[in-house]
């Protein structure tokens, strides 16, 4: 294998998540967190799962980077079944989860030094050309604590798209940073998903970031949590998110957010 | 350069309030000798090589029995954090043995071993091995679950997890024990050196008593200041270079 043929874009993945359902028990009282839940995501699209805090939305994408078992139900990613964790599918915390014993370089090729076929010296190639995409080539030798929040998800973003994955699953990667950074981000996440052609499903709370992001933005209800609506969002790209025309759809998904939100419901926090 | 003049200022002003406070005759010189006194006393035992073959006796058990402890040490914390059966047995084991000063394992080893290299060695080991045990097991249960996860996302399992992440993610608290394990080391065998003549070899803790047996406080003092500067060495050179690169690593305060 080459560097080349290493960095040319892997397909994206079609996802099929079929009746997925899971519970746990949290304090003695359980939590219904996914009842029969089923997606399909094309190759190559943008969805991102919306809903309350406790809605399942994470737990569903745990479920797909195999990281969490359901109780029930099947997840496919191009027809195989997803019984584990696996270099296809790569993850962004909402915290970066960078090691904080590797600098900025060896913390990209963590990932790329468990990939079977390449020399040292490509792979320090490769995540040099991962950390160039995210804007963070000049802090190759950086220690992680020496970042910016920003900064910390970007190589956390180096450090997901370097094993060359079909899939990326992000799980509010955004949220603990400001709002200036994260403006930022959703260009840059934007053009990286054009350039590198990945499926990816995002875990957001934040209608508007959805709006920007999204190809599809799938609202979750909780307790049970279900699948409740979804919206396609046809704007060009790259959107911005303080434009008025999204703030419009996300005005609508706002609305049909609340509408689900009965005062009754019991919603965690 | 500041820094090493102000130590040197303040290690100077102690010799000459020490000098001088011998100068006023409150004590007898017997009781508080000179600086001076305590400096030949070092020259004379340098020159004749009883300092520097007890020095080199001394080291040499501390660093066998220490490095033992550590080896053994680590992966049985690493053993009773991953396992729970570990955890309730060996694991009680070491919290409870830890409590006890290592200067308790003086008498048993002597009547298990004698008085041989042997009895200094399993005290030197019982100082270092408890400490380690439990702060290898602190530091893997202190990792953020996180770091395993994304571990395991891309693509670690196992011994590998176990050696790329766990590992090098609890060495703040592996280094902390390493420090405290060689504090008990380093008592507990000065305690048994003083306790019990090795015929084997004498060390620094036998030179020591047998100051007192001449009563020759000059030598008392003399050896006590070399058993300081070895401990102060040990810092410096074995330490300090960890901890300099942990805070440098990890961004946590440094001196």
């Amino acid at each position: 294998m080459t560097v080349q043929t290493e960095l040319d874009n892997a397909a994206p993945s079609k996802l099929s998540v079929s009746a997925i359902t899971k519970r746990f028990r949290m304090r003695g009282s359980e939590v219904h967190a996914l009842d029969r839940v089923s997606l399909e995501i094309a190759e190559g699209e943008f969805v991102c799962l919306l809903g309350p805090s406790g809605c399942g939305k994470s737990t569903l994408l745990n479920i797909i980077a195999g990281l969490d078992l359901a109780d029930a139900g099947t997840v496919l990613t191009d027809g195989k079944l997803v019984d584990g964790p696996g270099r296809d599918r790569m993850v962004m915390f909402q915290e970066p989860a960078l090691f904080p014993w590797l600098d900025v370089i060896d913390n990209v090729m963590f990932g790329l030094k468990l990939k079977p076929g390449l020399t040292n010296s490509e792979r320090r190639e490769v995540a040099r050309f991962y950390l160039k995409i995210v804007g963070l080539d000049k802090f190759l030798h950086a220690n992680v604590h020496e970042l910016s929040g920003g900064m910390k998800q970007r190589v956390a973003l180096a450090r997901a798209l370097a094993p060359n994955p079909r899939v990326l699953l992000m799980d509010e990667p955004f949220a603990a940073l400001d709002a200036l950074t994260r403006e930022q981000l959703y260009g840059d996440l934007q053009r990286i998903w054009e350039q590198r052609k990945k499926t990816i499903v995002f875990v957001t709370h934040n209608v508007r970031e959805a709006v920007c992001l999204g190809d599809r933005v799938v609202l979750f209800s909780a307790n049970p949590g279900r699948i409740q609506e979804q919206f396609r969002i046809i704007l060009p790209r790259p959107r911005d998110i303080n434009s008025v025309t999204l703030a419009t759809h996300a005005t609508e998904i706002t609305k049909a957010l609340k509408g689900h939100m009965k005062p009754e419901a019991e919603v965690a926090e | 350069m500041k820094r090493f003049l102000s130590a040197a200022a303040f290690f100077g002003a102690l010799l000459i309030i020490w000098e001088a406070l011998v100068r006023a005759k409150i004590w007898s010189p017997v009781l508080v000798p000179s600086p001076v006194t305590v400096g030949e006393y070092l020259l004379e035992a340098v020159r004749d090589g009883t300092l520097v073959a007890a020095s080199w006796v001394t080291m040499k058990r501390l660093l066998l029995g220490y490095t033992f402890g550590i080896v053994l040490g680590l992966p049985l914390g690493l053993l009773t954090a991953r396992f729970k059966v570990w955890q309730d047995t060996l694991g009680l084991l070491a919290l409870g043995l830890q409590t006890l000063p290592s200067v308790c394992w003086v008498p048993l080893a002597l009547i298990w071993f004698g008085q041989t290299e042997t009895a200094m060695f399993f005290v030197v080991v019982m100082g270092t091995l408890w400490s380690m045990i439990i702060a290898t097991d602190n530091g893997v249960r202190s990792i953020p679950p996180i770091y395993a996860r994304a571990a395991r996302t891309m693509g670690s399992r196992g011994l590998h997890t176990w050696m790329k992440v766990m590992l090098p993610a609890s060495l703040p608290f592996i280094v902390g024990g390493m420090k405290q394990g060689w504090a008990f080391a380093w008592r507990s065998l000065m305690a048994a050196e003083i306790y019990v003549t090795i015929l084997s070899g004498f060390g620094l803790g036998h030179l020591l008593h047998y100051g007192r047996e001449l009563n020759a406080m000059e030598q008392v003092i003399g050896v006590m200041l070399v058993i300081v500067v070895i401990g102060l060495l040990a810092d410096k050179i074995m330490f300090s270079p960890w901890e300099r690169y942990l805070h440098r690593r990890w961004g946590t305060q440094g001196k």
